[in-house]
């Protein structure tokens, strides 16, 4: 009897061990595939990217992988890089708000719905989140125009012809039309897995709407807030596809610019520092959003 | 809830007031756009009578044509490549513990936050180079075109679908793969029998995320499409870059139907599969049952 509680005893770790040791490789091996796709046609561009930054551009326009410097990154902070980097970033900030803004009370009213009208306002919210883009900016450019519809009416009421065509404000628009659903959607989630028997219990204790609000809503739905500022300041500061459509020639922003460093410009070194920088202020910003947002969570 | 017992306060009035706002402003740009693309006249701005023109345009105009062949052909390709790498991706971080896993973790998360327009300098870069050390080496020069769209979506679709795949792991309950393992189950049939149909609509989730973003992309694309093989989408990016056609309305209206068509199609599919979901498992999705 006593040996065999012995052996019990011993064989449990070495078996658990074994068996700990051969789902870790399992688990590997389940990796594998897109570890090694991942690295081979993401890490490894990434890493390209990196690289060229450091790279010389020659008087023709071509790439020398030769005499690393770091005169890209002395441009980054160049004037003109500046203030296109702060129109940017005014823009991505604004629609961000603008955002959030209206889609709060928005989704709080798909949210506080009975479930069979939540559904179908859910799916209504669903059907432009899943639309085309690039359609639906284009469909900013038919709206917006000089003889489009929207001019057209202003006209028809007396009113002068509508003129934000090709300006800041149109790809605001645009990008607001654009983004709107990826705030939305996160918020709503927040807001419909919130247990509201605490607002319930606030006003219990003689909270009023506001505080109730104020005190138990938007703490628990923040997670929300956070998720889905993210998912809209990161593209629109990226944004390209809208501002080609709906801005003028004398609002170039970052994705713009980057992109010119590579079709038109000619200076993939610059263009490659561009990208890193952007990337590097995305993170950061994501970074003390979430932090910012789990101290308070 | 019992929200609708109440009379109406202001509070309420204004939410309503502010959704149907919100709902206008989602939908008016789409009906009008889609209304003018049944316009007879040259200039997109003035209505005059209602006319299939530009559509039969579309369909006899052969750029479109090769534009959507291509289109389709990428997104069949990255949508079935992503979606089996994205959930075996999920699985990986969600079942299992290995070295490396974080660096792993953060390799799946990274073509989450980049931005567009790093990713397409990115792959642009990317197959230069290397298809210029092919050269080099084996003499042997690819071309970019249907190929390098394919790798690159598939580069950031995988992403996705792991994430949506990981969201349906996270909420299961491993307890159901353990009784499939007691009840003499091996691996594969406790994967294949229990785990495969309850992650099921994550996976359909998956798949159609990365289905729309292939078809959506523009950014990337751009970057690495070949001379005379670009997607519908770059294509139209092209024409609007030039200013709005008539002929413009209608591509733009095909997509739209078509995008709409694909979330019927997967909601309807969603909504059997929880309810097989439900009927095989009481205690997965309470909120179904």
């Amino acid at each position: 009897m006593a040996t065999d509680v012995r052996t019990v005893e011993v064989a449990t770790p070495e078996f658990e061990i074994a068996a700990e040791r051969a789902a870790a490789r399992r688990g590997l091996l389940i990796a594998l595939p897109s570890w090694l796709y991942l690295t081979l046609f993401f890490a490894v561009p990434l890493v390209i990217v990196f690289v060229y930054s450091f790279a010389t551009r020659s008087s023709t326009g071509r790439t020398r992988l030769e005499d690393w410097n770091l005169e890209s990154y002395r441009r980054l902070f160049d004037p003109l890089v500046g203030e296109i980097a702060l129109r940017s970033l005014t823009l991505a900030f604004l629609t961000t708000l603008i955002c959030l803004v209206v889609s709060y009370p928005f989704a709080y009213y798909i949210a506080t719905r009975r479930p069979a009208i939540r559904n179908v306002l859910l799916v209504m919210v669903m059907i432009p989140f899943w639309s085309n883009f690039l359609v639906r900016t284009y469909a900013w450019r038919v709206l917006l125009g000089t003889d489009g519809p929207l001019s057209q009416l202003s006209q028809a009421l007396g009113g002068d012809p509508i003129r934000v065509l090709f300006t800041n404000t149109a790809v605001l628009i645009g990008l607001v039309y654009g983004y709107l659903p990826f705030m939305v959607l996160p918020l709503y989630a927040a807001l419909e897995r919130m247990d509201w028997s605490l607002v319930e219990a606030a006003r219990d204790l003689y909270a009023d709407g506001l505080t109730a609000f104020r005190k138990v809503t938007w703490p628990l739905s923040r997670p929300g807030v956070i998720a889905g500022s993210i998912l809209v300041f990161i593209p629109a500061l990226g944004a390209y596809v809208t501002p080609q459509i709906l801005g003028g020639a004398r609002t170039t922003l970052l994705g713009d610019y980057i992109v010119s460093q590579f079709l038109a410009a000619r200076n993939q070194p610059f263009g490659s520092a561009l990208s890193f920088g952007v990337m590097a202020v995305m993170l950061a910003a994501t970074i003390v959003y979430f932090r910012s947002g789990a101290k308070n969570l | 809830m019992s929200t609708g017992v109440r009379p109406k306060s202001p509070t309420e009035r204004l939410l309503a007031g502010n959704a149907w706002l919100v709902f206008t402003f989602f939908y008016a740009p789409i009906i009008v756009l889609i209304i003018f693309s049944f316009n007879a006249n040259n200039n997109v701005g003035i209505w005059t009578e209602p006319s299939f023109r530009w559509y039969g345009d579309m369909f006899r105009n052969d750029d479109v044509l090769a534009a959507i062949r291509i289109s389709v052909t990428v997104a069949a390709i990255s949508t079935v490549v992503s979606t089996i790498l994205g959930t075996t991706t999920a699985l990986a971080l969600e079942r299992f513990r290995f070295r490396g896993q974080r660096t792993y973790d953060g390799l799946v998360y990274l073509p989450i936050i980049i931005p567009d327009v790093t990713m397409a300098v990115m792959m642009l870069l990317f197959f230069a180079q290397s298809f210029r050390m092919l050269d080099g080496l084996f003499g042997w020069s690819p071309s970019f075109g249907i190929g390098t769209i394919s790798l690159s979506h598939i580069a950031f679709n995988i992403s996705f679908v792991a994430v949506v795949v990981r969201a349906r792991l996270g909420q299961l309950d491993p307890a159901l793969e353990e009784a499939a393992a007691d009840l003499y189950a091996n691996r594969w049939q406790a994967f294949r029998r229990v785990t495969l149909p309850l992650i099921a609509p994550g996976v359909a989730g998956g798949a159609l995320l990365a289905l729309t973003l292939s078809l959506d992309d523009v950014v990337v694309t751009s970057f690495v499409a070949g001379p005379g093989s670009t997607t519908l989408p770059v294509y139209v990016f092209g024409l609007v870059r030039r200013g709005v056609t008539p002929l413009i309305n209608a591509v733009s209206t095909v997509m739209l139907v078509a995008s709409m068509l694909l979330v019927l199609i997967s909601l309807a599919f969603q909504r059997g599969s929880t309810s097989k979901v439900s009927l095989t498992d009481s205690g997965v999705d309470p909120e179904s049952a």
